[in-house]
């Protein structure tokens, strides 16, 4: 069995983010780098299907140089091997772009299944997971809580806001997993070192047979326009609880003001 | 005239609150485009929300009866959007962007090549063209976008982001779509539905108001005390990541960063200290309130109304302040 791993670089979610004026996106040397933690789940979910299936697991990154130490995070956890795709007209590429260079490097891949983390955390919009699958042809079986493979069918616990929903289709098939599936185990100081030597293969949009006209900023089908940054917030009213009820009284009254109550 | 297609969310036969939203958002970019709004019901059900939808502003609504809809993942929804596209001239797709609605329009974006916004929380015409707002990096920049020319312009529209407003709509004229589902589309089936939730409880997404509770409850009996106070409220009830990883409440109520992100009218914590991964699921909120033993934690600085006290001590005193002031 043949699992690959889409993995994301993104801004820490603690950093301070900037967007260029320029090119209207996020200055990624502001701000420091790091695996999406999403995708830790993704990750942890494949070495249980190396353990389980003896599955051979290849991690995928769309990205520039800078993010190689990401993949090698990323192998870290124990995958055998790294494919990542940089080129300078990748930047700037939506989430439907990115999608397109994915689906074509998978396209140039063997494997079974592919396993996404359900978004990331810098875009958030979920999208490149189902585009993927409609680019290849395939079932897109997202928001996974529980996964299961028994010879070519693929079984997956589809979480929504009710509950999940068990959904089933033969291989290969693309899967995306939520945070509940399972405990993302830590990078083990072996684990560390191995990922140095593992192979890692680079390849450019030419290789992939992508033209660069149809990714990157120009090509992206939703145009940022303009940026500004939250308004900081009036401060709000504090009240100590002084253990007379006093503090939840007043609470009370806050909330009767605002009609919640 | 070209139409602003509005794919309606619902459960059970009855529209999702999103659903409602939209129609109000939609009637009013319509005015401006000189479009019309047609809703569009996927699965049983139509002809009994036909008046509902057509009061908040649709006057066509497609619809396909059959349960094929949600037989099959996605796909169903995707081919029967796309014989709507078919037969008229669309002005842009509304969705709501949840996600598995997301999913439709990734996969429907790929068909009709398509510029997908999602999470949109504010919809205007700009010189002709719809622009979207939302809200980034967990709520830190808020951006204005537009679909580039050219492509079917397709807006994922968060929930609680507009107000739900019916107008004087007549029932809408309805259309039957006649879908024959692609062999690609049947490939992943939906074998069985589990429901695990508490249907008295709204769903946090959909919920006017929000209590969470968080890693301060030092317990998993903890979210009984969240739950009093959110049934007194008619709340639904949400989690920290803290508390869903110690196995507290289930992940799918977690709001946050690698939850879910919710704006209801009011968000009420106890035992939350906001870090900014819990904020991005939450700081669009339009009031927020936190009951935390920490003065200095960081949840005080988004604030409406902070209570510094133990929550053990300041919900029960306020689920009896409620009922007192309810009963």
């Amino acid at each position: 069995m043949k699992v690959i791993v889409p993995v994301k670089r993104v801004p820490d979610t603690a950093g301070d983010k900037i967007i260029d004026p320029e090119t209207k996106t996020v200055d990624r040397d502001a701000v420091e780098s790091v695996l999406c933690p999403i995708n830790e789940f993704a990750l942890e979910e494949a070495m249980r299907l190396k353990e389980e299936h003896d599955a051979e697991l290849t991690v995928l990154l769309v990205g520039p140089d800078e993010a190689q130490p990401v993949v090698r995070k990323a192998l870290s956890y124990g995958l055998d091997a790294g494919l990542q795709i940089t080129d300078e007209a990748i930047g700037g590429s939506d989430a439907l772009g990115t999608a397109k260079i994915i689906a074509k490097a998978l396209e140039g891949t063997e494997f079974d299944v592919v396993i996404f983390g359900n978004q990331s955390t810098d875009a958030r919009t979920s999208l490149v997971p189902a585009a993927v699958a409609e680019l290849l042809g395939l079932p897109s079986l997202t928001y996974a809580r529980h996964l299961e493979i028994d010879g070519d069918r693929i079984v997956v616990h589809r979480e929504h806001e009710e509950g999940y929903d068990v959904v089933e289709s033969t291989l290969p098939a693309i899967v995306s997993v939520v945070e509940a599936i399972n405990e993302p185990r830590y990078p083990s100081f072996k684990g560390i070192m191995a990922a140095k030597s593992k192979p890692l293969n680079v390849k450019s949009l030419a290789d992939l047979g992508v033209s660069a006209d149809d990714v990157g900023a120009g090509a992206a089908a939703a145009t940022l326009y303009e940026f500004e940054p939250r308004p900081p917030k009036e401060a709000g009213t504090i009240v100590e609880d002084d253990g007379s009820g006093s503090a939840a009284r007043q609470l009370a009254e806050w909330l009767a003001e605002k009609k919640f109550i | 005239m070209a139409e602003l297609v509005v794919l309606i969310d619902h459960t059970a036969g009855t529209p999702k609150k999103v659903s409602l939203q939209m129609l109000t958002a939609a009637r009013s970019l319509a005015a401006d485009l000189g479009s019309e709004v047609a809703a569009v019901w996927l699965g049983p059900g139509a002809a009994d929300a036909s008046a509902q939808l057509g009061a908040h502003g649709a006057t066509k609504l497609y619809h396909w009866d059959s349960d094929e809809a949600s037989a099959y993942v996605t796909l169903p929804q995707v081919e029967a959007l796309e014989a709507v596209l078919d037969q008229t001239d669309v002005a842009a797709v509304l969705f709501a962007s949840t996600n598995h609605v997301k999913d439709v329009a990734a996969r429907l974006a790929i068909r009709v090549d398509a510029g997908v916004i999602t999470d949109c929380t504010g919809l205007g015409v700009d010189a002709g063209a719809i622009v979207a707002t939302k809200e980034v990096f967990g709520g830190e920049l808020i951006t204005t976008s537009r679909v580039a020319d050219g492509k079917v312009p397709m807006f994922g529209v968060a929930s609680n982001a507009f107000v739900a407003e019916p107008a004087d709509g007549a029932a809408p004229e309805l259309v039957a779509l006649d879908v024959t589902l692609s062999d690609v589309a049947k490939a992943a089936a939906v074998t069985s539905v589990e429901k695990q939730s508490d249907s008295s409880r709204p769903d946090i997404a959909e919920a006017a108001i929000v209590v969470s509770g968080g890693r301060g409850l030092g317990k998993e009996d903890g979210f009984e005390l969240i739950e009093q106070l959110a049934d007194v409220l008619g709340a639904g009830v949400g989690a920290s990541r803290a508390a869903t990883d110690a196995g507290w409440y289930p992940h799918r109520y977690q709001v946050g960063q690698t939850g879910r992100t919710i704006s209801p009218s009011l968000y009420l914590c106890a035992g939350i200290s906001g870090a900014i991964q819990h904020r991005a699921g939450m700081q669009t909120s339009q009031n927020i309130v936190a009951i935390n033993k920490d003065p200095e934690a960081p949840i005080f600085q988004i604030t409406d109304f902070g209570v510094v006290g133990d929550l053990y001590d300041v919900v029960p005193a306020l689920i009896e302040e409620i009922r007192s002031r309810t009963s």
